[in-house]
């Protein structure tokens, strides 16, 4: 192959406008890098026009995205109802004595209270949330996370705890005007400050990708952590209130890990903590 | 069949790989896996846009290709731009093979599309990594890229097959 050749061929891919083309190949590379320099750019009128994009194109993807997600949840709820049937029979045998439960829970509350009150510790976190809708849930191995309806109009911010049910399930890390983003817990780059009860061990539950299990990072060298141990988050960052249930301990190969409460597959609406 | 019926047929048979492409990267349909501790995806939107920009630029322009990659970036959370110089350049790959290939085959194809996945493959991974500050596992990017090629073969039949529709649609379209 010549080097004029090459030239031309280079010439004729990267300028020339095709058939029916109506930019080049090399005007839409450098549009692409301009874009992509842009992300510095974390305030400003740049941040806020991006913030509306990513609002509209959110909300589009939403409403192009019902019909298959309707499928998917159709597909769900039927699987849930094959389970229920059988749960329905178990829950029968078990004597749960839910009453029982509930006013000891309420007398430990109020115990706790009044401690609390004993030694002056204030309550930095916020009881405020919204319940919102899923709009989208995305999975790629960069980033494991899902859209949420609410968004800094609605007084989210960066670091807000998010729930399904009572379960702890991740942060935001991303608000735009109608819209934020929620980093999953199960993220390679999620970092969650734990407790391990009973025995009340502080580690951090590290993402790695499986949405069944996360690994247990700066576990002190002798501990005392069993199988089936409770974690909480510690609320040590002083951004995400401690006590939210996260998982349980499991031990394979004699490798301590979380297995998540939450099923990430069936998450439709969350709680999103914020502070009036 | 009617006029109106006809024409509707027809343009969308002929906007057919620009609606797969942006309901791949709306909808997230790249396939996650999960393998021995490996999470990675099959990218579908690779081989789509490597497959028109090969065959027919025409029916795949190239401002739909960035704009479908700014929507996989908004949608996926990467830095907003990354997925349109990605495809870009993979269509770079397809145009330049293109020019240099008289007679096609699957297997030339193929070791182009491994070539050009890998070129971008790379700079995903040196600018996400480098840049970014984004933590990917490298085997995990390099075991996708080598699942999307091991597929793209069978997407190479599905494609010739509406790649022939599109014909049909055209040939149709002018005789009337």
């Amino acid at each position: 192959m010549g080097r004029d050749d090459l030239v031309i061929s280079a010439r004729s891919i990267f300028l020339n406008k095709g058939n029916r083309q109506k930019f080049s190949l090399f005007t839409l590379i450098i549009v692409s890098i301009i874009v992509l320099s842009l992300e510095y750019f974390k305030t400003g009128p740049i941040n806020q026009f991006r913030s509306v994009t990513k609002d509209i194109v959110f909300k589009t993807s939403y409403f192009i995205s019902l019909p298959f997600s309707s499928m998917k949840n159709a597909y769900y709820g039927f699987n849930d109802y094959l389970k229920i049937h059988e749960e329905n029979k178990k829950l029968k045998n078990i004597n749960l004595n839910i009453e029982e439960l509930k006013f000891e829970n309420q007398f430990l509350k109020e115990e706790n209270i009044r401690l609390n009150a004993l030694i002056e510790e204030k309550n930095l976190f916020s009881d405020n949330y919204h319940l919102t809708k899923i709009l989208l849930d995305q999975k790629s191995p960069y980033l494991r996370s899902i859209l949420v309806n609410k968004g800094f109009q609605h007084g989210i911010k960066i670091g807000s705890a998010v729930r399904s049910g009572p379960y702890f399930i991740g942060k935001v890390v991303g608000v735009n005007y109608l819209t934020s983003r929620v980093l999953l817990i199960n993220d390679l780059n999620s970092k969650i400050p734990i407790i391990i009860e009973p025995d009340g061990i502080s580690a951090i539950v590290s993402g790695n990708g499986s949405k069944y299990n996360g690994n247990i990072e700066y576990l002190p060298e002798k501990n005392q952590v069993e199988e089936g141990h409770i974690v909480y988050t510690s609320g040590v960052d002083g951004i995400i209130s401690p006590g939210i249930p996260i998982g349980k301990i499991t031990i394979i190969d004699s490798k301590k890990s979380v297995k998540f409460f939450a099923d990430f597959d069936q998450i439709k609406y969350v709680k999103v903590y914020f502070k009036k | 069949m009617s006029l109106f019926a006809n024409r509707i047929y027809s343009k969308t048979i002929t906007s057919l790989p620009t609606l797969i492409l942006f309901l791949v990267v709306i909808l997230g349909l790249n396939i996650n896996i999960i393998y021995k501790n490996y999470d990675f995806i099959v990218n579908f939107s690779y081989i789509i846009v490597f497959f028109w920009s090969l065959k027919k630029p025409e029916h795949l322009g190239y401002g739909l290709i960035f704009f479908a990659g700014i929507i996989n970036d908004v949608i996926q959370g990467l830095p907003i731009g990354i997925s349109s110089l990605e495809f870009l350049l993979l269509s770079v790959v397809g145009a330049f093979v293109r020019n240099r290939t008289i007679i096609f085959n699957l297997i030339y194809d193929c070791i182009s599309f491994l070539i050009g996945i890998l070129i971008v493959g790379s700079i995903n991974y040196i600018i996400l990594v480098t840049i970014f500050k984004i933590p990917i596992v490298y085997e995990s990017l390099i075991l996708g890229l080598f699942v999307t090629f091991l597929i793209y073969p069978i997407f190479y039949k599905i494609f010739v097959w509406i790649d022939n529709l599109v014909l049909v649609a055209e040939n149709d379209k002018k005789n009337r």
